[in-house]
């Protein structure tokens, strides 16, 4: 007969989120080391990375493309609105473009690339989990890690700074028609502004933004399919989870680049 | 010549998962070239054991000794490296599914092997047509039914020619004759490059035809270990149900094919692999 366990004191039940946190934190660190060292090891799987950069990046543009065109038309009609009440609107071509340089596009190209291609790592990777395709590949000598991971930590790592800049010459073009053709600003000034107010550190930590994110989206999405439990239900729960801590955890990490890389106060 | 080590031993085999003990304590030892079919009901651990024989799961506790090394104790590396030596067949295929079947079969061989692309497609077409699924190369597993997927997740195993072959029920959802010829395969890998196969397997007449030890697993102990004729007659009463229920008679032994000696095939095994490593 199977042994009983002891029932757990409260205070132990209590303490389960914490000690689930410091888990999760661990088997990411676990998963971003290996990956890392994966990385580096032979034999690099050429073929396997462009399939990831096409399926992240390529597959991608349409969606960051939109999603950036509407934010810049957005973001000058706000702007626009907000900065006439002093007439400041001429300022909208430096505001946009550095609102959009310095978190705009990272963070949103980010949760576009969580949604789009981080659920769809989390669901291949966990029902190769749930049909064995994983272990398959251990028996055949292939660390899944390497042949599964590293390709799409590497795809996030490169194509979301790609799509970030993207999504900020289209925002920025999409603010462009709003300010100059929709309510009239002058052209010259608006890209004037642009050229006095935006400087390379913007550029610089939006850069910085979208490596971290890209990685980390990346990361988290591989983290919850490559573990998943649970068959069909399970491959279902990590799909959730990987967008719902991929997209917190851009966030988290936002506030922390920004408050490093920019002095204030 | 000294007597001859075990090709696998596994040692107080011990494995929990949280609060759930799957395996008590198990004590294995499997001959080089022989054929060790596990039997035992649904839940009896045989699957985790097996997976600890190629390192896919880590044993709470005790040992696995596979050519005199404990593969529970490799690294990451070591282990990649001795398992170029194993293969395993899944009991649900385990086939990519993003490619199609001759990629599959081909996988392996591109990954472990400096073989020509045309030498690959030779071997993976011939194992391929070994197992009558060679009009399914270019389709994916998705495209054919289970059965064929089954024949293709083994011909995939079959392809690197291992010295260790793990069937996990290799025979569920095939027809008798399919199920015959998969019986013949992994005789035919045994005798031909004196494979040690290591079968799960619910199909008795199977076990009782292609073992040469059966080991039955109840309740995550190993109950009993021997020839079939010893199985059949151990005095122990789980194991008389389980034989009385899979209709198994004394008189199937009777029946079963020729088998070439253990030993001679061994010598076989040894020369075509290098040890070590």
């Amino acid at each position: 007969m199977p042994d009983e366990p002891p029932p757990r004191p409260a205070w132990a039940r209590a303490l389960d989120p914490a000690r689930a946190f410091v888990e999760e934190v661990g088997t990411l660190g676990d998963l971003a080391l290996k990956t890392f060292v994966w990385a580096l090891r032979p034999p690099y799987r050429f073929n396997v990375m462009v399939a990831q950069l096409e399926f992240v990046g390529v597959q991608s543009v349409f969606l960051v493309g939109l999603v950036g065109l509407f934010t810049g038309m957005v973001f000058a009609v706000q702007t626009i609105y907000g900065f006439r009440r002093f007439g400041a609107e001429n300022m909208v071509g430096g505001v946009v473009s550095l609102t959009l340089s310095r978190e705009m596009a990272p963070v949103l190209t980010a949760i576009m690339v969580a949604a789009r291609a981080g659920s769809g790592m989390a669901a291949e990777l966990g029902n190769m989990r749930a049909s064995e395709q994983i272990d398959a590949l251990e028996t055949m000598a292939v660390n899944p890690v390497q042949y599964l991971v590293v390709p799409r930590v590497f795809a996030g790592l490169v194509m979301v700074p790609v799509l970030s800049l993207l999504f900020f010459l289209v925002g920025l073009g999409g603010a462009w028609i709003v300010g100059v053709y929709g309510l009239s600003l002058d052209p010259g000034i608006f890209a004037d502004r642009i050229r006095t107010m935006l400087e390379p550190g913007d550029l610089t930590q939006g850069l910085v933004k979208s490596l971290v994110f890209g990685f980390s989206v990346a990361l988290i999405a591989c983290r919850h399919g490559f573990y998943a439990s649970g068959g069909a239900v399970g491959v279902g729960q990590a799909t959730t989870r990987a967008v719902v801590w991929s997209v917190v955890g851009v966030f988290v990490l936002d506030y922390a680049i920004t408050s490093i890389l920019t002095p204030v106060g | 010549m000294a007597t001859e080590e075990p090709h696998v031993k596994v040692e107080k085999l011990v494995k929990v998962y949280g609060d759930r003990t799957v395996l008590h304590g198990v004590d294995v030892t499997i001959d080089r070239a022989d054929t060790l079919v596990f039997i035992g009901g649904s839940g009896a651990g045989k699957s985790t054991l097996v997976r600890h024989l190629i390192a896919l799961e880590r044993p709470t506790s005790g040992r696995i000794v596979v050519d005199g090394v404990d593969i529970a104790s490799l690294n990451d590396v070591e282990l990649n490296k001795a398992r170029r030596r194993f293969g395993m067949v899944f009991q649900k295929y385990a086939l990519f599914d993003s490619m199609t079947n001759f990629d599959n079969v081909a996988f392996p061989l591109r990954e472990q092997t400096k073989l020509s692309e045309r030498d690959i497609r030779e071997r993976a077409m011939a194992k391929l047509k070994d197992l009558g699924v060679e009009h399914a190369a270019k389709l994916t597993p998705a495209q054919i039914s289970g059965g064929m997927a089954k024949r293709v997740g083994i011909a995939r195993a079959l392809v690197m020619e291992p010295e260790l072959l793990i069937y996990d029920e290799p025979t569920s959802g095939l027809d008798p004759v399919t199920s015959r010829t998969v019986d013949d395969l992994i005789e035919e890998m045994r005798e031909k490059f004196g494979v040690t196969s290591v079968v799960i397997t619910h199909d008795m007449v199977s076990a009782f035809d292609i073992a040469d030890q059966i080991a039955m697993l109840i309740r995550g102990r190993v109950v009993a270990q021997g020839t079939p004729a010893e199985v059949l007659a151990v005095d122990n009463e789980d194991v008389q149900k389980f034989i009385r229920a899979s209709g198994v008679e004394a008189s199937r032994l009777a029946t079963r094919r020729p088998r070439k000696d253990s030993r001679a095939l061994a010598a076989v095994a040894r020369a075509r692999a290098p040890r070590g490593g």
